[in-house]
């Protein structure tokens, strides 16, 4: 049952990742970008991560897809003859190649490590969102704080960037009754 | 009872598949959703790494990871709005205005 579940949502994810990069429409490559992300969160269920598959789903799939599609819909691209630079094919043999070689010394490593001590057994006495509020307010806690304050500066520049520029009176004394 | 290295590898093919996505693509947001793709391939190595080594510190790494990657699609999209305005082109080849 396991590895039917890992065999279907490992095959989903991989296809909706080619798919991503392949299709043509730019709104359909951010649907088969939320399948990844929504079977992603199954793979990460599997792994006994239950809190980081719904922050997945939460904020991946639900605030920066969105953004993503927002922005796509803003634009109104029209969909083109040629979505793919002109010499692809030298990289994508060249990908495939890379790709060949690194799975070839991943299953040749040993995967050792040093084991702590959040076995899934303790994991689960306490419940996993537990476990992981208390690990991240411990431990991590200045990571966090970090983590918020590099937020704020992202979403204060993002907006910064994008605001319309005002033009000046001195440039256009005409257009100053219109805003 | 699932080996590591069949996340591992799934997790390898994926980060392949956006690294191919950014190398070739044209359209800008395209390039920007296989950094996510990326972003998310990593993800899962660390959660499965955290999963068979029984450590916490992996499913952190992954939180602090999904935070950045909503920086990087917030200031990223910014700026394609900025280019776009200016000279109506989301194609990567057309924005060369530093290249010299």
């Amino acid at each position: 049952m396991m590895w039917f579940l890992f065999i279907y949502f490992a095959t989903v994810s991989v296809v909706a990742g080619v798919l991503t990069v392949s299709l043509r429409n730019a709104v359909h490559c951010a649907l088969a970008l939320l399948t990844l992300l929504l079977h992603m969160a199954g793979l990460f269920v599997m792994l006994n991560a239950e809190f980081l598959a719904m922050v997945q789903i939460i904020v991946y799939a639900g605030a920066i897809l969105i953004l993503y599609l927002f922005v796509l819909m803003l634009m109104n691209l029209k969909t083109e003859e040629q979505h793919l630079h002109k010499k692809h094919s030298y990289v994508l043999f060249a990908s495939l190649g890379l790709l060949g070689e690194l799975l070839i010394l991943l299953m040749l490593s040993p995967y050792g490590g040093t084991i702590g001590t959040a076995t899934p057994d303790v994991i689960l006495n306490t419940g996993p969102s537990h476990a992981v509020g208390i690990t991240m307010f411990s431990d991590y806690l200045l990571l966090f704080e970090i983590v918020g304050i590099f937020l704020l500066g992202a979403v204060i520049g993002a907006i910064v960037l994008a605001k319309t520029p005002v033009q000046t009176e001195t440039q256009q004394p005409a257009d100053s009754s219109t805003p | 009872m699932i080996p590591l290295a069949a996340y591992v590898a799934v997790s390898a093919v994926l980060f392949m598949t956006g690294l191919i996505g950014v190398l070739i693509r044209r359209n800008f947001i395209i390039v920007l959703m296989s950094v996510e793709i990326m972003l998310n391939a990593a993800n899962i190595n660390l959660v499965a790494f955290s999963h068979y080594l029984n450590s916490m510190a992996g499913q952190m790494s992954a939180l602090f990871i999904i935070a950045v990657a909503a920086a990087e699609a917030a200031v990223g999209l910014a700026i394609i709005i900025v280019i776009f305005r200016g000279k109506m082109a989301t194609n990567v080849d057309q924005i060369n205005i530093l290249k010299w």
